[in-house]
């Protein structure tokens, strides 16, 4: 069990650290002058500096090193917490970052759960459902919700619950009733997302001649729903969370653009505005390091709650047959 | 509930006078698709909208460009179908000018994302191994990076306009692809008659070239049209947020981000275009749907 | 009675219309009477087993007659009325134990459930498992479904059955998911049980000699009809119905068709000498199965005649095969096609030998690309070795269907469009194609239904005698290999524990292992009766 862990963890840190690399080859590889990017995002034109000037700022950004010295000064900073320095807001970018994550893991976080309540209730009633038209209409609902653009039902919400009704502020991170829209818009994603997979996965769980074992022994439909079929069901879709939460991190860019909350996301859409690179190299990393961590927390929980996969020792034999006297 | 044991095993065969083959097969096929209402329509929309990026003057007579302050800020009307904005631009003639940009970005992502996909996947599932160990750890780890963020940094490198960010959704989608691809070619891989083409002397790009990719094109097929959807929607957002091509071009998502002040006074100008392009994607999400039910 | 089933319609809905799968049809059950059902697939034993549970899928309707059940009928009864029937009335034990048991609930649980349905004390779980015959009763309860082997989740599913303390047990197909002795063992003890409770036991079967084995009374049905009922000694002596008769005579007698004894074995064409193979441990894949090695196997196969393998799952009698056709590689040993070795070479030196060695595998269902007609998957080995042009190559295969009895119409085909036994006929023609001296058969009658099995054998040994073909026939069934091989090896854990004409092994068997495969074939009361 420890050589799982330890072996799922290891795995965990080398994936984040790919992805921080792959990031940073983007970013400081893939732009023909990285130079003009950079100080265009500090708001410098290239042509008006003299010579000397420019290397100063060359130094200043740290591309007068090579490009593996540049890139070690990095990860080792971000080993230590630190980002570098915002191009445009001349202060550091942990500090940037710090400040506004907070208000995002509020919203993923209560997107996250508000669509693990609404996304599974949904699939449970769809599969559920006696009476076809219903279930029908039912499994077609998370289609619905995946097609509208975020912006859109974003959009409509403001419209109609704030200009409409005034029920909700249509700007703002100033207490609880500001969040309820940006959540709901967030969630609409992402419980389709999960109930979709939910669906599948229960109906293939309900054809399992397992349920008819259990439905034969005389229990009733819905204790065969809840007692055998949701949690075979809920097993394979658990792989998914992760991206569900990196669902809801890359929602919050437009949510909260569209909201003006002040939050990472918001911090990204301004930073890629601006071309301020070592902020959207700390907001990908950041992003990167919740969904690793979340993978983890499932890939780690995962045996506790199948009891086919166990780590403690190869893998699980069938016991010979045993002959009995009759 | 569908549990219970089936009892349909297929021992009954066509009969041998019915007409059966490749032929027949398509057209029971497409028969079938002609039946389902819901479809059709559906296909007939993205079709309204794929010629409309590329004729769009077929659609209205109207110029994208001309301002009638006069007319500004009318309510969707006879003569304005999606009204007008706040400079008389009739805005059904600027979402129909607006598709060619977003359906060409789409087509680009969707092309990347194909080839590489596919690519990747094939390579993976059918070399096995070690390079099948190492694709898929990489594939891993764009998975890592959330896709909209992944398409950010890359537009952050390469710039704004259409291409650019064409070329980040594309990228961000690959992964996807590559999976199912390798999934499909692994199950294809180990079936029977893979074995029985390799026993009956079947060199190995023969059997990759007839037999295993065109029994794992079906999901991946679906999967396309899928991420059509995922496509338009991602390229919408970046240009909404400000990403896309330059004014007075007017992407969906450019129109949307610019209704957005006035959502007070004239919120058709937002949220039409936006349930035009919530429809487009609604519309190619139940075609994936059907032809999944269809190739099952 | 505790069923009395009159006039029952039974259909499937499917794209709004109603498809008969069971039509008027008559069965009782009468306390303690064991009642078989033999059909094959099709034939509509399965929904009418359904049906008297209350279990119809959802798109199953009963359109006309009534069902009753332990007096209470259930035609058109609702789910509160079914419910009550199902566990303490009626039980059931299901066609496959591997697939029986919800995988993460423990086994104990799963008894429980049953048994707290009745209303009784969670410790009769214990009770139930002992009589179901499962050694270790507390220790087991604790387990998990996958910690089981196939034979002892078997007596789980039977424990569940028997903790409602219902007054029939419907048996769905008890004999086509494992190994055969270790299916007659449960057998007999499921047998015993009902007999000493009481319990009426109906059998759904599509096997004759098991129902004529254990049941009072047999029902044989045919496209939803019952045809003919009987006791069994009534049904084999004095049979009403060709399709009877013919089910009786596809019965496999363990008579060998061929008697080998006392000829001189032609040359070999196959040799297999001292070969070993051992997987990997880190392959997975197989590794976990861990039995599938072999240990020094030596077969022979003579010319133009056929040498079976037979033995139970896992006994490696598959792995040979693989082997021998050069698709896995042995670990050690040797192995001679037609005089060359083919171990150690690589797959472009194999590839002129393919031409001589051909397969036909196991499941007609997967055998035949799904994309490629008829005409197609037929001549493609002969693309692959550039043999011909267009012209001749459908020709070819035109031929060949003639061979395999199928006409050419079907060359269009998809094989979609075919039947199980219609596309095993194709998997045929297609090994011909190349005018092989040996086909490897692995498995190939045993998805079919008994007639159709029938058939493909009878097609297999005219084309060995017009060909003079030579058979590699790997079965776990030694009723097909009797009817089909010359000489045969059995094989048990990578071994072979027997070898020799079938005529010998059959009649006289050296080994106790083959001794218990011969006693677990069910069909002794065929057998006296015929």
């Amino acid at each position: 069990m420890t050589r799982y862990i330890v072996g799922r963890v290891i795995q965990a840190v080398a994936v984040l650290w790919a992805a921080f690399t792959l990031t940073f080859a983007i970013l400081y590889l893939l732009p023909s002058d990285p130079m003009e990017l950079q100080l265009a995002a500090a708001g410098v034109q290239e042509d008006s500096l003299t010579p000397d000037q420019l290397a100063a700022m060359k130094q200043r950004f740290g591309l007068d090193q090579s490009i593996w010295a540049q890139y070690w000064h990095h990860l080792t900073g971000v080993l230590h917490g630190d980002f570098g320095t915002s191009l445009s807001q001349q202060v550091p970018v942990s500090d940037l970052i710090t400040a506004r994550i907070g208000g995002t893991l509020t919203l993923s976080v209560s997107a996250a759960l508000l669509s693990l309540v609404a996304g599974s209730t949904l699939a449970y009633l769809a599969t559920f459902a006696r009476w076809n038209p219903l279930r029908v209409f039912l499994t077609r609902v998370p289609a619905l919700g995946a097609s509208f653009p975020q912006f859109f039902v974003a959009l409509f919400l403001i419209q109609f619950f704030s200009f409409q009704l005034g029920w909700f502020p249509a700007t703002g991170n100033q207490g609880g009733k500001s969040l309820v829209m940006p959540v709901v818009t967030i969630s609409v994603l992402t419980s389709s997302v999960l109930a979709q997979v939910l669906i599948k996965s229960f109906d293939e769980t309900l054809s399992q001649p397992y349920i008819a074992t259990a439905r034969a022994k005389g229990l009733s439909r819905s204790a065969v729903h809840l007692k055998h079929a949701f949690r075979n069901a809920a097993l394979p879709a658990m792989t998914i969370l992760g991206v569900l939460v990196g669902l809801t991190v890359t929602s919050s860019i437009v949510v909260e653009t569209v909201f003006t909350r002040e939050g990472v996301g918001k911090l990204a859409q301004e930073s890629v505005l601006s071309q301020d690179v070592p902020v959207v190299l700390a907001v990908v990393t950041v992003a990167a390091a919740m969904f690793v961590l979340v993978n983890l927390i499932v890939d780690l929980l995962y045996p506790l709650l199948d009891p086919r996969i166990s780590h403690t020792r190869g893998r699980v034999r069938p016991a010979p047959e045993v002959v009995t006297a009759t | 509930m569908s549990t219970a044991v089936a009892d349909v095993v297929v021992e009954d065969a066509l009969p041998a006078d019915e007409p059966g083959g490749r032929r027949a097969n398509l057209a029971a096929n497409l028969v079938q698709l002609a039946r389902k209402p819901v479809f059709l329509l559906a296909g007939l929309y993205v079709l309204f909208v794929v010629v409309s990026a590329f004729r769009p003057k077929l659609f209205t007579a109207q110029d994208p460009y001309e301002t009638h302050p006069e007319a500004a800020a009318q309510a969707p009307g006879v003569h304005h179908l999606f009204g007008t904005d706040i400079y008389g631009r009739d805005l059904w003639t600027r979402v129909l000018y607006g598709s060619p940009l977003t359906i060409k970005a789409t087509l680009i992502a969707l092309a990347i994302a194909l080839v590489a996909g596919l690519g990747l996947g094939i390579v993976a599932g059918f070399f096995g191994g070690i390079v099948d160990a190492v694709l898929m750890r990489g594939i891993d780890v764009l998975l890592a990076i959330p896709g909209l963020l992944l398409a950010l940094s890359i537009v952050t490198a390469l710039g704004y306009g259409t291409v650019p960010v064409a070329v980040a959704v594309g990228v961000a989608i690959v992964p996807g692809f590559a999976r199912t691809t390798r999934a499909e070619v692994l199950r294809v891989k180990t079936l029977p008659y893979v074995e029985a083409a390799r026993a009956g002397g079947a060199s190995w790009g023969r059997v990759l070239l007839r037999h295993i990719l065109p029994n794992s094109w079906g999901p991946v097929a679906v999967l396309a049209v899928l991420d059509a959807g995922v496509a338009i929607i991602a390229i919408a957002s970046l240009s909404f947020l400000g990403f896309g091509a330059a004014p007075p071009a007017a992407e969906w998502g450019t129109l949307i981000a610019d209704g957005r002040n006035y959502l007070v006074t004239a919120w058709w100008l937002s949220l039409l275009p936006g349930l035009f392009v919530a429809l487009l994607v609604l519309g190619l999400n139940h075609i994936s749907k059907t032809l999944q039910e269809l190739t099952r | 009675m505790i069923v009395d089933i009159k006039g029952l319609d039974v259909g499937y809905l499917r794209h709004r219309r109603v498809q008969p799968a069971v039509a008027g049809l008559d069965l009782t059950v009468a306390p303690a009477e064991v009642v078989a059902i033999v059909g094959e697939s099709g034939s509509g034993k399965t929904t009418t087993a359904n049906a008297i549970i209350g279990l119809l899928p959802a798109n199953g309707r009963i359109t006309a007659g009534s069902a009753v059940v332990d007096g209470i009928e259930t035609a058109g009864a609702n789910e509160r009325t079914l419910r009550r029937l199902r566990g303490s009335v009626v039980g059931l034990i299901p066609q496959d134990p591997m697939v029986g048991l919800n995988p993460t609930k423990r086994v104990g649980a799963q008894i429980a459930e049953a048994v707290r349905l009745r209303g009784g004390s969670p410790d009769e779980v214990f009770e139930h498992l002992a009589e179901a015959g499962v050694p270790d009763p507390e220790l087991r309860a604790r387990q998990y479904p996958h910690e089981l082997s196939g034979g002892l989740r078997q007596r789980v599913l039977i424990a569940i059955a028997l903790a409602g303390k219902p007054k029939l047990i419907i048996a769905d197909e008890p004999t086509s998911a494992l190994d055969v002795t270790v299916q007659k063992r449960i057998l007999d003890h499921l047998g015993g049980l009902v007999r000493e409770q009481g319990i009426s036991l109906l059998i759904i079967t599509h096997d004759l000699a098991v129902a004529a084995d254990r049941a009072d009374r047999i029902v044989v049905m045919q496209n939803g009809r019952k045809i003919e009922e009987g006791d069994p000694a009534t049904i084999l002596g004095t049979p009403r119905e060709t399709y009877t008769r013919r089910l009786i005579a596809a019965v496999p007698r363990l008579a060998p068709r061929f008697d080998v004894r006392d000829q001189k074995p032609p040359e070999p064409i196959l040799t297999l000498t001292d070969v070993s193979k051992t997987f990997a441990v880190s392959d997975l894949r197989r590794g976990a199965r861990g039995f599938n090695a072999l240990d020094k196997v030596s077969v022979t196969v003579p010319r133009g005649q056929t040498h079976a393998l037979v033995g139970e799952s896992g006994c490696g009698k598959t792995t040979t095969l693989r082997i021998a056709l050069g698709l896995e590689t042995a670990t050690s040993g040797s192995v001679k096609l037609d005089g060359d070795e083919i171990v150690g070479r690589s797959w472009n030196r194999l590839r002129p030998l393919r031409r001589k060695a051909q397969l036909v595998h196991q499941d007609p269902f997967a055998t035949l690309d799904p994309k490629f007609t008829i005409a197609q998957s037929i001549t493609e080995p002969l693309v692959s070795f550039r043999i011909g042009n267009r012209r001749t190559r459908l020709e070819r295969a035109r031929e060949l269907l003639d061979q395999v009895a199928l006409p050419a119409s079907y060359l269009d085909r998809l094989p979609s469009e075919l039947s199980g036994g219609q596309r095993q006929r194709v998997a045929i023609a297609r090994a011909l194609a190349l005018r092989p001296d040996l086909i490897m058969l692995d498995e190939p009658v045993s998805a079919l239904d008994v007639l159709v099995q029938e058939q493909i054998l009878q097609l297999l040994a005219d084309l060995q005698a017009a060909l003079g073909l030579s058979y590699l026939f790997v079965s776990h069934d030694l009723g097909v290999v009797a009817e089909l091989a010359h000489t045969v090896s059995v094989m048990s854990h990578g071994r072979v524990v027997e070898q020799g004409p079938v005529a010998e092994v059959f009649t006289d068997p050296k080994s106790a292992y083959t001794r218990e495969l011969i006693d677990a074939i069910p069909g002794r009361r065929v057998a006296d009766a015929v």
